[in-house]
């Protein structure tokens, strides 16, 4: 055969990952297992990935068994984050398909005894001219896989593609409509215990006295563990490790935690402390006088992840080897620290995933595989599985990083900008575990030699950045600096969750734009399309503005704000028009967004994502904040920590332009940012104030307006 | 400890169990039942909603002494692959979650909604679910799907 046009070089996680068994086998007649290393997150990826499997390989679909990922046998792939699934994995997989149909098809031309280029496979079956076949089961037997992938297969174009760009249904969903066993809290393995532990409500206090002998009373207590501050209990039943937890808690003398900050204060503090700075981007232009400067304050709150489920792991020891079953976004990263803190190789770790609910970022999946971990050393031989209260799951898992924005915006006479000041102060967005030589994980700082808390750090900019993603401008303005603070104090546990500093940072710059189109007596939506050089960034926010009918009649009460970014400024595209409702309180009534992934691979998918965007989003607006006092997380409860409910939902529109040429890019993240934005600036439109201080609330909308008379 | 006598999913079931203890303990941790999910253990989250009679009920909220006697339902007891509910049919169809944790939950909700009111208008499919968190943000596909289903039921 030959190849039109090669791919030049292997996909980054096949170059990685170069075994082609390791990604695909056929395991018996009429079956084909595809095994990524990038994990079901509730984002339906596995679904997206067979899909391109499927195409490749010229298979049905219902033929491919998706292999959840292990360390035992997975491609190592990292994390599964960042929106790059479809893009490092589908590239991987895609690549490797086609080489594998390939292998198979030089095989069943020496077989048969016809020429590669005249033989073509249909769901699996390799026929050609005079009726001759054979299948990939049939010839599995004389084809190897146990080869490294070679740069030279090539992939069908996208034309030739008969399952990607199309809706299919997910694979998952039939197990979790008829209450088929599929998450990891649901899959018991025999001869469970049950394990729970006792952390402290007050920050990082240590546990200085444990009195165990009521404890030891409950029927069906197996153990105690304590191993310096990390305590808790191993049973033969959920309600008994709970009841021995309840009397352990009420025995614990913890000592004194460390300081919080002040929650009203955010930027004060968030300001005071000591920063690492990074000069993230300067352009520099001819200086030019000012007529004036437009200094404004943005911010952010600490985040919740807010799972509906608790955090949950198991594991199981066999003499000095353990094996980790989890919901962690990283099978190997977990292992890495799990090695650390054990002091054990790690070929002697298998940690292997299994499905948990929504994962919105680095919760406390990582933490709680720890946790069984060490409960377990005192359970034998036996798997205990360990789930977090709610209570721990609100308190004790990294949140997003609270944030404090300045921008300084110079105006020439006319109003038009000349130069740009972005400055950022935030903890870290990443304290991902299996990065560094400590480990991330919680118990590791509660063990009898722990480890010091990590301090989070950013990903690099030329990987999207942490609390500067988003900060460039996409905008053709003639200056900028941009400035990163970097917190060096942690008092309130910050790691990714989902768009690491986007959001803020899109909040702000479109925020701000807002206003400056504002004093311009300027359409907010022209005042972009002037200002944008990229086709594509134009054509989402046209498409958004469409399908919205920018910009309605004004009408009293009602307000409509328009918001836009690319993802990391490399991802996806995307506008959103948000419209709302406004007095005291703030509904929203429909956000009209448009997307560009380049190809989407299942579009229903994409959709689903950028609605769940949208609407996560919205929530994060109108009611999310973490609430602490000075030494602890109060918000613990739903009741505390309130989130968007069916009845506050807005209409969520999305149109998607399709541009099969293109390779895909993740949508998980790309609706943030601009929903967030569009809906601070529609309630410019409706109210007349700027609420720069997020979440806009009853008492912000109050506060911006006291300011703004 | 006392037994306590209930139907489950249409099942006479008897189980030995402290009067205290709440049924979700009980389903999960005794019986096996895993569609029904802990979620806040506060009675606030919905994941663990099981129906009693025409009413959707917080089973980690629910005491064993005040199962006895009733006629409970889980997930498991709306519809099977082979024979589905037709809120289930239509949560495929509509594709209506992305983790799909909460939807245990909301499966019952929305059936406890449509044996009181077989067609209800959207707003009320909204208010009947408002009790039912969904973290991913598949509220509008949840409740299109439950208004799917109830004109297929009105239409059979």
């Amino acid at each position: 055969m030959t190849a039109a046009s090669p791919a030049p070089k292997l996909p980054v996680s096949l170059a990685a990952n170069p075994r082609l068994s390791s990604w695909v086998n056929f395991p018996g007649k009429g079956r084909v297992a595809i095994s990524p290393g990038k994990v079901e997150i509730g984002q339906g990826i596995v679904t997206a990935l067979a899909q391109v499997a499927a195409d490749e390989l010229d298979v049905e679909i219902t033929r491919i068994e998706m292999i959840r990922a292990s360390t035992a046998t997975s491609p190592n792939e990292g994390v599964t984050s960042g929106s790059l699934s479809i893009q490092q994995s589908g590239r991987a997989l895609r690549h490797a398909c086609a080489e594998v149909r390939q292998r198979f098809l030089a095989a069943a031309s020496e077989r048969l005894g016809v020429d590669a280029s005249l033989l073509s496979v249909e769901d699996g079956t390799i026929s050609g001219p005079g009726n001759v076949r054979t299948s990939y089961w049939e010839l599995a037997g004389d084809v190897s896989l146990d080869h490294d992938a070679t740069a030279g297969a090539t992939a069908k174009s996208a034309a030739e593609r008969a399952v990607a760009g199309h809706s299919i249904q997910r694979v998952d969903i039939p197990d979790k409509v008829f209450a088929r066993p599929r998450f990891i809290h649901d899959r018991a393995l025999p001869g469970q215990l049950h394990g729970r532990v006792l952390r402290p409500d007050v920050s990082g206090a240590k546990l200085i006295a444990l009195d165990e002998t009521d404890a030891r009373a409950v029927s069906g207590l197996v153990a105690i563990v304590r191993e310096g501050s990390f305590a808790g209990v191993v049973a033969d039943s959920e309600a008994a490790a709970e009841a021995a937890l309840k009397i352990l808690r009420k025995t614990a003398t913890w000592s004194a935690g460390e300081a919080l900050p002040d929650e009203d204060d955010l930027a004060g503090f968030l300001r005071s402390q000591p920063v690492e700075t990074t000069v993230i981007d300067t352009r520099t232009a001819t200086t030019q006088k000012a007529a004036r400067t437009l200094r404004r304050q943005y911010t952010r709150p600490y985040i919740a992840h807010g799972s509906i489920a608790p955090s949950c792991a198991m594991a199981q020891w066999d003499g000095d080897r353990v094996h980790v079953w989890t919901h962690s976004q990283g099978v190997y990263l977990l292992r890495a620290d799990l090695a650390i803190v054990l002091k054990l190789p790690a070929e002697d770790i298998v940690v292997e995933h299994m499905e948990g609910a929504g994962c919105y970022g680095h919760n406390a999946a990582d933490d709680v595989a720890l946790d069984a971990v060490l409960l377990a050393k005192a359970a034998g031989d036996r798997p205990v599985r360990v789930q977090w209260s709610r209570h721990d799951e609100m308190s004790h898992a990294p949140f997003g990083a609270a944030m404090a924005i300045e921008i300084e915006a110079d105006l020439d006479a006319d109003d038009e900008i000349t130069g740009w000041r972005h400055a950022i102060w935030s903890n870290g967005h990443a304290a991902r575990p299996g990065r560094a030589t400590q480990p991330a994980l919680l118990a590791a700082t509660e063990i009898a030699n722990p480890y010091p808390r990590m301090i989070s750090t950013n990903p690099a900019p030329a990987n999207g950045g942490g609390g500067d993603r988003n900060s460039v401008p996409l905008y053709d303005f003639p200056a900028w600096t941009i400035t990163s603070h970097r917190l060096l104090t942690m008092p309130v546990r910050t790691s990714a969750l989902r768009t690491l500093g986007a959001q803020g940072n899109v909040f702000a710059i479109e925020s701000l734009l807002d206003e400056i189109a504002a004093l311009r007596s300027e359409d907010p939506i022209e005042f972009r399309l002037r200002h944008l050089r990229d086709e594509r960034a134009k054509d989402v926010i046209r498409a958004a503005a469409r399908r919205a009918r920018w910009k309605p009649q004004k009408r009293a009460g009602i307000g409509h704000g328009v918001g836009f970014a690319r993802y990391k400024n490399m991802g996806a595209y995307c506008a959103a028009i948000a419209e709302i409702e406004g007095d005291d309180d703030i509904r929203v009534k429909r956000l009209t967004l448009a997307v560009d992934v380049g190809e989407a691979i299942n579009p229903d998918g994409v959709i689903n994502q950028i609605e769940g965007g949208a609407i996560q989003a919205t929530s994060w607006v109108l009611k999310e904040r973490v609430r602490f006092d000075r030494t602890r997380i109060t918000s613990t409860s739903w009741t505390d920590y309130p989130i968007l409910g069916f009845s506050e939902v807005p209409v969520v529109d999305v149109e998607i332009i399709q541009r099969p040429e293109i390779e895909s890019v993740g949508a998980g993240e790309a609706a943030h940012g601009p929903v967030t934005a569009a809906i601070a600036n529609a309630v410019y439109d409706c109210l007349g104030v700027r609420v720069r201080d997020l979440p806009i609330t009853r008492d912000k909308i109050i506060a911006a307006m006291e300011l703004a008379s | 400890m006392p037994n306590v006598q209930f139907q489950l999913n249409g099942a006479a079931t008897a189980v030995d169990a402290d009067p205290d203890q709440m049924l979700l303990d009980v389903l999960r941790g005794r019986l096996g039942v895993t569609g029904v999910h802990f979620g806040c253990g506060a009675g606030e989250c919905g994941a663990c909603y099981v129906m009693v009679g025409d009413r959707a009920v917080a089973s980690c909220d629910m005491p064993m002494w005040s199962v006895a006697g009733k006629d409970v339902v889980t997930l498991e007891g709306l519809g099977t692959a082979e024979q589905p509910h037709p809120l289930q049919r239509a949560f495929i169809t509509e594709q209506a979650m992305q983790c799909g944790y909460c939807v245990s939950g909301i499966l019952i909700s929305a059936a406890a909604l449509l044996k009181r009111n077989p067609s209800p208008t959207e707003a009320e499919v909204r208010a009947a679910l408002d009790r039912n968190l969904c973290r991913c943000g598949s509220h509008n596909r949840i409740v299109r799907a439950v208004l799917r289903a109830a004109s297929e039921i009105a239409a059979s």
